[in-house]
């Protein structure tokens, strides 16, 4: 017996909630450092704090110890580029970056992560992730370094991406975290920033939270406050019961991190950018469907008769031999891999991939549905690597992947995995386990988030900002620990100086008066996930991949009704359903400022993806700059930033220098 | 089974993403404290295996089984939907397989590359 079904078919009464209920119940914490959100960028930043040391409190709306976007595991480590093999510079990876995407991510996060990527990684190893081939599985193999042991991804001549066993990459800093003495606050969901004296714009003093199992109320003062929280999974589309297995974001994503910070009036960058992305949705479980892209990167993909569709180097010439997939093309210096937030990989930092014409070939009869992905046309190596050991500790694969195919019998020595049957459009792109899929995922998209300085600092003072989803335009599992590493030294450094914070007593009574207000509604009214299909209805109609003023200020518009209408009556029948709930708050605050950065874009922009019927040129050059919006009282402001700004004043003109200058701090 | 009946909401959908054996399980909730979004809850009674409240919840990461201190309490499922998507084809032979087929081939023992989960 184990759903609630069977329960009350054999007692006949409901379970009563099995936590203690104590709605109301104040408790303060104090400390120097305050990081909310638990995924690996947080509890690295509350690693690095610690290390430098602040006391530190942890607050995550699940539990830290398996949570996040990145809690489920990690099979490749990009931009390790001062690794003894990598034959690629901080300074050329970042470039390549900044090109593939014209200017449009971020050039601070990408610079450093690829300074101080893997040494990240090297403590990473010395909390006992294994990242070498330390049983010499594959001594020999042309992705290893015999010398190290370490073996490489995506681009085997360059060695920048690190393939690790990080299956348990997750509990391991968790552990660490608890070592060091930092206070974790699981199940405990942040509802608003406090700041001095409750002034909108002031310096940031802690921060509000709800516990979803108890109920009790949490008023945290801190002298730095580091935002590392997820993204925003449930915006645009929203149906657990088909999209839950098929996400690389879970439930809990639902844009709180950002939604704090706006209403506490942190400016934000490329929050336009934010629109329907990959990997949400309506799609299959992650890499469970036989695919070339990503962890399944350079597997032969054969059509129903076995005819093998060929693939192309970045210039789009024909490859000949399995081994050159694994290359930089023909006169390419290297190439990028998959999976760090760029969108648009410039031709000259592109990945092999299959033919790009696929779809037009499959519509013409030229190669036959379904497709397979054939493991066994590659090297014994390749294929043990890629399903034994990339696809036993990428995210949601250890168990869901390995371990549920293996004891169902697939054997990648002599099967062959069918990709999905699709239309033929849908196979332009060889991340087959997303084809058909809909819906925002802030982590995959690499959209909008806190604008940051080189120290990873927001424009309030005492407020940071790390991982994939609050930095805008970033990306990747190790980009969040090397992000958050360094965020955490820079917010214990400052907290050093820092006075003593003052929550506003105001300020706190009236989040408390907000958040219980769903445990006060009557029955009759709307439930959190009722509220959430409508957030999801409104924002993919009037803020979808086409966007123009009237549907977006209707959009806008709407979105206030449901917060003044819907939004004030929620229900919650526990404090399951009161987190759920008032993530649904933050959700329409989210959307909110999507469209309100759309707004602000009056320009078609194919680096983007953003469309304006209202504005159809693309590309225009004076509209080729940052936009960044914030909330002045209840009115968005933007102004302009060029899109190098990290390289203007007062910062240094070249990356090394800013770097130089800011990376110790506190160190 | 008894002929009477009771007023019930339609199971959740998907309704099994983790079964409990209760053979194997001693209740020990440490799949209901890890698990990120608390689609679990500890039963009344002691050493029962927990009540799956919020099984829509689930995000499928595996996380309740790798933390399960006695291996085979829980078995980890894909919705349906999943499961009759995940098809494979036999090289040698052109048969088809499925996951959650009935009479699936034998299992494949090989375990992933590098060290397994602490339990």
């Amino acid at each position: 017996m184990t759903t609630w079904n069977e329960y009350i078919e054999e007692h006949g009464t409901a379970p009563e909630w099995p936590y203690p209920i104590r709605y109301e119940q104040e408790n303060v914490v104090s400390v120097d450092v305050l990081v909310v959100g638990g995924g690996v960028a947080g509890c690295r930043a509350a690693i690095s704090a610690a290390q430098h040391g602040a006391t530190v409190a942890l607050v995550e709306s699940g539990n830290a110890k398996r949570s996040g976007a990145g809690g489920a595991g990690v099979d490749h480590w990009h931009g390790a580029c001062t690794n003894p093999c990598s034959k690629v510079t901080p300074l050329d990876y970042t470039q390549a970056c900044l090109e593939s995407m014209h200017g449009y991510t971020n050039g601070i996060a990408r610079y450093i992560i690829c300074k101080e990527g893997w040494d990240t990684l090297l403590e990473c190893e010395a909390m006992g992730v294994q990242i070498r081939d330390v049983h010499d599985e594959f001594k020999g193999a042309e992705f290893r370094d015999d010398e190290t042991k370490l073996m490489f991804g995506y681009d085997y001549e360059n060695r920048h991406v690190v393939r690790v066993w990080g299956f348990d990459i997750k509990p391991r800093i968790y552990e660490e975290a608890k070592r060091l003495g930092v206070q974790i606050y699981n199940r405990t969901l942040v509802t608003s920033l406090l700041t001095d004296q409750g002034r909108q714009g002031a310096k940031v003093v802690g921060a509000t939270g709800v516990n979803s199992r108890t109920g009790e109320f949490y008023v945290f003062q801190s002298k730095a406050t580091i935002i590392a929280s997820g993204g925003g999974g449930r915006l645009f589309s929203f149906a657990p019961e088909v999209t839950a297995a098929g996400s690389m974001g879970n439930m809990n994503a639902s844009g709180g991190g950002h939604a704090i910070g706006w209403k506490a009036g942190a400016e934000f960058g490329l929050m336009e950018q934010t629109g329907p992305g990959r990997l949400a949705g309506f799609g299959y479980a992650p890499y469970s469907m036989g695919g070339a892209h990503n962890t399944w990167h350079g597997v032969s993909i054969v059509d129903a008769d076995g005819k093998e569709v060929p693939w192309v180097d970045a210039y789009g010439n024909q490859l000949d031999t399995v081994d050159q997939r694994f290359l930089p093309g023909r006169g390419q210096r290297f190439n990028l891999g998959a999976g760090i937030g760029i969108t648009i990989e410039g031709q000259d930092y592109r990945t092999c991939e299959l033919a790009r014409d696929l779809p037009e070939r499959i519509r013409r009869g030229e190669f036959k549905l379904p497709l397979y992905a054939d493991l066994t046309r590659l090297s014994a190596m390749e294929r043990r690597c890629i399903f034994g050991m990339m696809l036993g500790n990428e995210g949601k694969t250890r168990i869901p992947i390995y371990e549920t195919f293996t004891k169902a019998g697939f054997d990648p020595d002599k099967d062959m995995l069918q990709a999905p049957v699709a239309l033929p459009e849908a196979y332009r792109h060889a991340n087959f386990w997303s084809i058909a899929t809909m819906g925002t995922n802030l982590r995959s998209a690499a959209g909008g988030g806190y604008l940051v300085d080189w120290n990873l600092q927001c424009s309030l003072e005492g407020l940071y900002a790390a991982g994939g989803a609050p930095i805008f335009g970033s990306g990747c599992h190790g980009e969040s620990h090397t992000t958050g590493r360094y965020a955490g030294r820079h917010a214990a450094a400052y907290a050093k100086t820092a006075t003593e914070p003052v929550p506003d007593r105001r300020q706190v009574e009236a989040e408390k008066k907000l958040v219980y207000g769903p445990t006060k509604q009557s029955r009759n009214s709307v439930g959190w996930k009722e509220l959430n299909y409508a957030i999801a209805r409104v924002m993919t109609d009037y803020c979808g991949k086409y966007k123009s003023e009237l549907p977006l200020s209707r959009g806008l518009s709407l979105l206030n009704e449901l917060k003044e209408n819907e939004g004030a009556s929620l229900y919650a029948a526990n404090p399951h359903e009161l987190g759920r709930a008032l993530e649904c708050l933050s959700l329409i605050t989210l959307g909110e400022m999507i469209m309100h950065a759309s707004l602000a874009r009056k320009a078609s922009n194919a680096w983007l993806d953003f469309y304006r019927f209202d504005y159809p040129q693309m590309d225009p050059p004076e509209w080729e700059k940052l936009l960044p919006i914030r909330l002045e009282g209840n009115s968005p402001k933007t102004r302009e930033l060029p899109l190098d700004f990290h390289l203007k004043a007062p910062y240094a003109s070249s990356y090394e220098e800013n770097y130089q200058r800011h990376a110790t701090v506190g160190a | 089974m008894s002929a009477k009946a009771y007023m019930m909401p339609n199971p959740a959908t998907p309704n099994k993403g983790m079964k409990f054996d209760p053979a194997i399980c001693i209740g020990c909730n440490q799949c209901v404290d890890v698990c990120p979004t608390d689609v679990m809850m500890p039963h009344p009674e002691a050493q029962k295996p927990p009540i799956v409240l919020y099984p829509e919840e689930c995000w499928f990461c595996g996380a309740c089984v790798e933390e399960c201190p006695c291996p085979g309490a829980i078995i980890f499922s894909h919705p349906v939907a999943t499961q009759i998507s995940v098809n494979w084809k036999r090289k040698e032979t052109g048969e088809y397989f499925r996951l959650g087929m009935k009479n699936p081939p034998p299992p494949n023992l090989r375990p992933p590359s590098g060290g397994v989960a602490k339990r």
